[in-house]
């Protein structure tokens, strides 16, 4: 310790108003004192408003009965019995129905877009990129409203059906679809199918483990098709085929049995995977351009074929690009599927915050409600991407 | 032919070529039209199936549309009746007369009419400004920005809600409709989320915990849930908890709702461009003794908003499309006059629909479009380094 080194005068303190301390802190607490007193004003006029307008508040209105019809209903529901309660479920069903179909046919279609941008075929790459280059700059409400009224509401009324193949019938009611109703010994056949897929998990794990010891390759796909097609197949002749279609039929007012898909269903359907697989679509492009060409060049001077390096090679690695910003737009379709409310689909935002708050006059309870659903499906969402995150940059070193 | 010691057979013979020969042309089939067509359309077996199947799918669809637009499409008439297949005894496509005559009201609502100059000045003072600020050549661009973010919403406020003091009638928003509405709320969204996105994105980077916790929470919040929810808090939440005399009009309301909404989507894009921007800049500038406010506008804002600019034209874009929502809360925009129009009696026929919506489809190609082709050109000029 330098002890001889002449003593230093403590530095001059800071005034307190120009610590930066003492500073942030203030701020801090004027910030939080401007809410508090905007928090305060707000729910003084709440009540006063509320008061005035003789409008109930609190929850107890979810075990009140609803008393309005809802045109599709996954659960049981009926009007004069069914509370509002039901009701939300009923919509998030809906909601969560919209969503799967979609997600589902905008990941078939924006994979297929995606890739076509990028095909050395001029034509095709040209056509994707004039999808992706149109439908991303039309407002989706506008698409919406074509699909709904431009294209199924012209369809023509029941007395002229259009029957498609396969027993399907179009008309301005909606589509009506074939039904299944499956007789005795069906479990069995159930049962065969899932035995199938054990054994073709099964099957996998030993081919690959014999390669990684052996460094031979079984061709599992024949057995792997017999276990999981035929064996059920089998099953399925075994027991007497007891199945049966049910189809729709046309009366003079109405159609009956089949399975009736509302207009408002298929527009929302067609509309927002056709929207949203232009974004995915961009999405994968991005992914694979970001995989360089020396890694496939590389796969293919180790000899691997076409179809391998994609699969072993570029799709893994474009994958882990793909992955985050495809969940986004997963979500970005479940949010967007509340545009339903623009053409009467019942979904949670139409019965809730357009049925429900019409008749109860309690917006900050029914909207608060409606925007905890989202935010909650989006959480889960974002904690599911996280560990999936996790998970890859694990793969990666 | 000696190959294997070409530098002793040249230094051997007494005659050695001392220029090259010219090198002949490429193979006919690698070259021109033909060759061109067999790589990209014709190289493979599947790419010749892909190509004929693209071939009939255009061959079917591009005369349809033709045939609808143009060929099949009714030029005149005063009513439905010129658009009816049945009373014209022909196929009917496009039922222009029905966008002409409806043409003001999708433009102006009904805004009356003896004022409708003064939306005409609006058009054109906004246009004025847009060129102003995204033109990166325009003389005094900071003067534009003072232009665009401060005059113009004054002027523009001044002269479409009309102030009797200057002889202006007033006009209620009610009337308010069409493009005129569309453009009024996407640009209230493009100037309010602009200067709200930069306070929430310094806010979720702030080092104090409460402003920090507060910008997240707000952030994330608003872009978990669907603009539509956000819209019905702010037209029927939002005049509960307000003083009943200060209720703000349907217009305002909605507009507070996308200002809002798009202040949160621009706080993210605005705080990439942060994350962007290296540490020693900060040092730099505290260096020379910035305090806070100086080192955000002079050293990193201008730096992080040049790289965004692409980001922030795309949010726009994102933006201009969702002002198609204020439908849903009742706000007579594009979307509604044409929605209003197409049901209207006097013109409704099966195709008045479609005409309507080929309308609305190009207005929002035209604008998005352009946007994207604005985006795309900046981000070559930030790829390029730009002029110095």
């Amino acid at each position: 310790m330098p002890s001889d080194l002449p003593a230093q005068p403590r530095p001059a303190r800071v005034a307190f108003y120009n610590d930066p301390k003492a500073r942030s802190i203030a701020y801090q607490i004027a910030l939080c004192a401007v809410i508090a007193f905007l928090v305060y004003g707000a729910a003084r006029s709440a009540i006063d408003n509320l008061a005035r307008a003789q409008i109930a508040s609190g929850f107890a209105f979810w075990n009140h009965t609803a008393g309005f019809d809802i045109s599709q209903t996954l659960i049981e529901y009926s009007p004069r019995a069914s509370t509002y309660g039901r009701a939300f479920w009923v919509g998030l069903l809906n909601t969560l129905l919209v969503a799967g179909i979609g997600i589902v046919f905008a990941t078939i279609i924006g994979f297929a877009v995606g890739i076509s941008r990028l095909s050395s075929n001029w034509l095709l790459a040209k056509v994707a990129g004039g999808y992706v280059e149109t439908i991303r700059n039309l407002p989706l409400l506008l698409q919406l409203l074509f699909w709904y009224n431009a294209v199924l509401k012209t369809l023509p009324d029941i007395r002229e059906s259009i029957t498609a193949p396969g027993g399907v019938i179009l008309n301005n009611r909606g589509f009506f679809v074939p039904v299944p109703r499956f007789g005795d010994g069906i479990g069995f056949v159930v049962l065969a199918f899932a035995v199938g897929i054990a054994g073709a998990i099964a099957l996998r794990l030993w081919a690959r483990r014999r390669q990684e010891r052996t460094g031979q390759r079984a061709s599992i796909l024949p057995v792997t098709l017999l276990m999981v097609g035929g064996l059920p197949l089998a099953v399925f002749a075994a027991v007497g085929w007891p199945v049966s279609f049910e189809f729709p039929q046309i009366g003079r007012f109405n159609i009956a049995g089949g399975i009736e898909i509302l207009p408002e269903l298929a527009a929302l359907v067609f509309g927002l995977s056709i929207y949203t697989a232009a974004f995915i679509a961009e999405v994968v492009r991005a992914g694979i351009l970001a995989v360089s060409r020396g890694q496939t060049e590389a796969a293919y001077s180790l000899g691997f074929r076409a179809a391998p390096t994609l699969r072993l090679v570029v799709v893994p690695q474009a994958m882990r690009v793909i992955v985050p910003p495809l969940t986004s737009q997963y979500l970005n379709l479940t949010k967007n599927s509340s545009l339903a409310v623009a053409i009467g689909y019942p979904d949670l935002v139409q019965i809730f915050t357009g049925t429900v708050l019409n008749q109860t006059g309690q917006a900050v309870e029914v909207v608060a409600i409606t925007m905890l659903v989202y935010l909650i499906i989006s959480l889960i969402t974002s904690l599911i991407m996280n560990i999936y995150n996790r998970h890859v940059a694990l793969v990666e070193r | 032919m000696p190959t294997t010691e070409p530098n002793r057979a040249a230094s051997e013979t007494a005659f050695v070529r001392g220029v090259a020969i010219a090198p002949r042309p490429p193979p006919a089939e690698m070259t021109g039209l033909l060759a061109w067509l067999r790589i990209n359309l014709f190289s493979t077996p599947f790419n010749i199936l892909l190509t004929a199947l693209i071939v009939l799918l255009l061959a079917w669809a591009i005369p349809e549309i033709v045939k609808f637009l143009v060929i099949d499409a009714v030029w005149s008439g005063s009513d439905r009746e010129a658009c009816l297949a049945y009373v014209q005894h022909r196929e009917i496509g496009a039922c222009w007369p029905f966008v002409s005559e409806r043409l003001p009201y999708f433009i102006y609502g009904s805004y009356p009419i003896p004022e409708r100059w003064r939306v005409d000045v609006f058009f054109l003072m906004l246009a004025g400004g847009i060129v102003w600020l995204l033109w990166p050549r325009a003389p005094r661009r900071d003067l534009g920005a003072i232009y665009f973010f401060i005059v113009l919403p004054a002027v523009s406020f001044v002269l479409l809600t009309g102030w009797s003091a200057v002889g202006l009638e007033p006009v209620d928003t009610v009337l308010w409709g069409g493009v005129l509405v569309t453009i009024v709320v996407a640009s209230v969204g493009i100037v309010l989320s602009l200067p709200l996105g930069i306070i929430l994105a310094l806010g979720r980077r702030s080092r104090m915990p409460i402003v920090r916790l507060l910008s997240v929470m707000f952030i994330e919040f608003v872009r978990g849930v669907p603009l539509i929810t956000v819209l019905f808090m702010a037209s029927v939440m939002l005049p509960l908890f307000v003083p009943e005399q200060y209720s703000p009009d349907k217009l305002v309301r909605a507009l507070i709702g996308i200002a809002i909404f798009a202040s949160a989507y621009m706080a993210e894009v605005v705080r990439a461009g942060l994350q962007a921007i290296p540490r020693g800049q900060y040092e730099g500038a505290m260096a020379i003794g910035l305090g806070y406010g100086q080192t955000m506008r002079l050293v990193v804002l201008p730096q992080a908003l040049a790289v965004t600019i692409p980001n922030i034209v795309n949010t726009y874009i994102g933006l201009f499309k969702d002002t198609t929502l204020v439908f849903i809360v009742g706000i007579f925009d594009l979307l509604r006059t044409i929605e209003v129009a197409r049901i209207d009696p006097k013109w409704a026929t099966p195709v008045t629909s479609t005409t309507g919506y080929v309308v609305a489809a190009i207005f929002y190609l035209i604008f998005c479009y352009g946007m994207s082709r604005y985006a795309r050109a900046m981000e070559a000029r930030l790829a390029k380094g730009g002029p110095r």
